[in-house]
């Protein structure tokens, strides 16, 4: 059963051309899908739709999940800056009026789950990158949605964090199992975090190829240096270099 | 050496040496006094009408405050609404405009006659509003356009009202843009007021622009020296404490 599907959607915005497509995605139940393609070529777009934000200017959007049970972490945490951690993980809560307390409360035990729950009454700017992103993350969760979209939530951050994130992402989502698509530009994160990697081409992206990963979640330890990830990482970056004209 | 000793000294280097030339050409060259009084004179000019100064200046300054207040409350209103509904954006904007590039001395008569010539203090702070209106206005507005188009879509995914964007989105976004609308707007405030004094002339404000004048009538120009300095004084002393204050709520909001 698909959460979100986009069939045969393009986007055009005035005076800018074709954005996207024709493209085509479908994220099943349970089920973590990322998308790699160049910058530029759609992939924001792509989840915009998905999430209801936008419309297409032809094709189809399906979308099962109710109001409030989508969320989506930006490439930037997207804080309110004013806003304690505890009241930014709130905010979702709060705009579907929930109990004050109530929402407090679920916020403080979402900000546990990411592993901040000594840093709740910190505004966004006495906050580490890593850690704003995982606050954002923390707000993402705290309205337990059916559908996940993560546009390139690691871009900002570094190494070894984006890898601590990756591992946690994937213990948070056991949880629930929501279906996430996951937009990176990252090919060796891709492989990590998704069942499925599409590659788009070139704007306007379309679909360049699908390539099915270890369906095995959260990843074992040792994952990224086992024979199967690195194949997979390189038939990824064969495809993306061919998607965007070049020899790999 | 230390940075900020530096920073401290240096203009504080320079006037020393400009007041020492200044003092050096006026007695070298025997100027009259009425034409340029050398800073000596100045100084003794200030310290004898103090008093007055100081009343005079406390004057303005109460008079530019007040109008600040009125502007902040009309400007922070007019934005709000404004910034809720595009057709009265674009039918505000024009006259937003044309009232903030009329040089305030151009309707300040007309506007002393309309405050009644036995109340030149409402007329003051009725320009000195004018005058402070704008950058608040505009800052404001500018404020409540520039949120984060991100933070944006999340209101949106979550379903919120516009009631719920703007108090616990857009406001909070406006108040650093606001807060420097203020600061600029306090200047004028005092700009304002002074413009409309020298307009209003005596009447029952005796501000620092009368004194102003009223020295330069009589020639004293040491006097008239004297209470340029004080104006100039307070203004900086106002810039200062608004951009300590907007510093500090900044600090406050931000948590750093
Ligand atoms: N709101 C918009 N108005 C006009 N053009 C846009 C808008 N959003 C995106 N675009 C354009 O659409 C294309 C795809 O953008 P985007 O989806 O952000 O790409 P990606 O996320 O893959 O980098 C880009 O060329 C971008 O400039
Ligand atoms: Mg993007």
């Amino acid at each position: 059963m698909s959460v979100a599907s986009l069939a045969a959607v393009e986007v055009e915005y005035p005076g800018r051309g074709k954005a996207l497509g024709p493209f085509d995605l479908a994220v099943a139940e349970g089920e973590i899908v990322a998308l790699v393609g160049p910058s530029g070529c759609g992939k924001s777009t792509a989840l915009r739709l998905l999430a209801g934000l936008e419309q297409p200017t032809r094709g189809t959007v399906s979308r099962t999940p109710g109001r409030g049970e989508t969320s989506v972490v930006f490439q930037s945490p997207t804080l309110m800056p004013w806003a304690s951690a505890l009241a930014n993980v709130a905010l979702p809560l709060d705009l579907a009026g929930v109990d004050k307390d109530e929402a407090r409360r679920q916020a403080a035990d979402a900000l546990a789950r990411v592993g901040l729950s000594g840093a709740t009454a910190a505004k966004p700017a006495q906050l580490s990158g890593g850690m704003a992103m995982r606050v954002s993350l923390a707000r993402a969760l705290v309205t337990e949605p059916k559908l996940l979209l993560l546009d390139e939530p690691f871009a900002a951050l570094d190494e070894i964090t984006r890898r601590d994130l990756a591992a946690d992402i994937h213990l948070l989502w056991a949880e629930t199992r929501p279906a996430v698509i996951f937009v990176t530009h990252n090919v060796e994160e891709a492989v990590y975090m998704a069942s499925r990697v599409v590659v788009m081409s070139a704007s306007p992206g379309r679909t360049f190829n699908i390539t099915w990963t270890d369906p095995v979640m959260p990843r074992p330890a040792h994952f990224r240096t086992t024979l199967e990830f690195r194949s997979a990482a390189e038939a990824i970056s064969r495809d993306l270099a061919a998607s965007m004209g070049r020899a790999a | 050496m230390n940075r900020a000793i530096v920073d401290i000294a240096a203009p504080l280097v320079l006037i020393a040496v400009l007041l020492a030339g200044w003092e050096a050409a006026c007695r070298i060259m025997s100027i009259p006094s009425y034409f340029l009084p050398p800073p000596s004179e100045i100084a003794k000019a200030a310290v004898n009408s103090a008093p007055i100064l100081f009343m005079s200046a406390w004057n303005t300054l109460f008079m530019a405050l007040k109008a600040l207040v009125v502007a902040s409350v009309l400007a922070c209103g007019v934005a709000l609404v404004v910034a809720l509904n595009q057709t009265l954006e674009k039918a505000v904007q024009p006259l937003a405009v044309a009232l903030q590039v009329t040089p305030v001395i151009a309707i300040a008569p007309q506007v002393v006659i309309w405050a009644g010539l036995a109340h030149p203090e409402r007329a003051i702070v009725a320009l000195a509003v004018i005058v402070a209106f704008f950058p608040i206005f505009s800052g404001a507005l500018t404020g409540l356009k520039s949120t984060d188009p991100d933070l944006e879509r999340l209101f949106d995914l979550y379903g919120a009202t516009r009631w719920q964007r703007l108090r616990r989105l857009r406001i909070p976004s406006s108040i650093p843009f606001v807060l420097e609308g203020h600061k600029v707007a306090g200047g004028l405030a005092v700009i304002g007021a002074v413009v409309a004094e020298f307009v209003a002339g005596s009447g029952g404000a005796q501000g620092l622009a009368w004194r102003i004048l009223e020295s330069s009538n009589r020639l004293q120009t040491a006097r008239t020296f004297a209470a340029v300095i004080v104006l100039a004084i307070m203004g900086a002393l106002l810039h200062a404490v608004l951009r300590y204050a907007e510093r500090a709520i900044l600090k406050r909001l931000r948590g750093r």
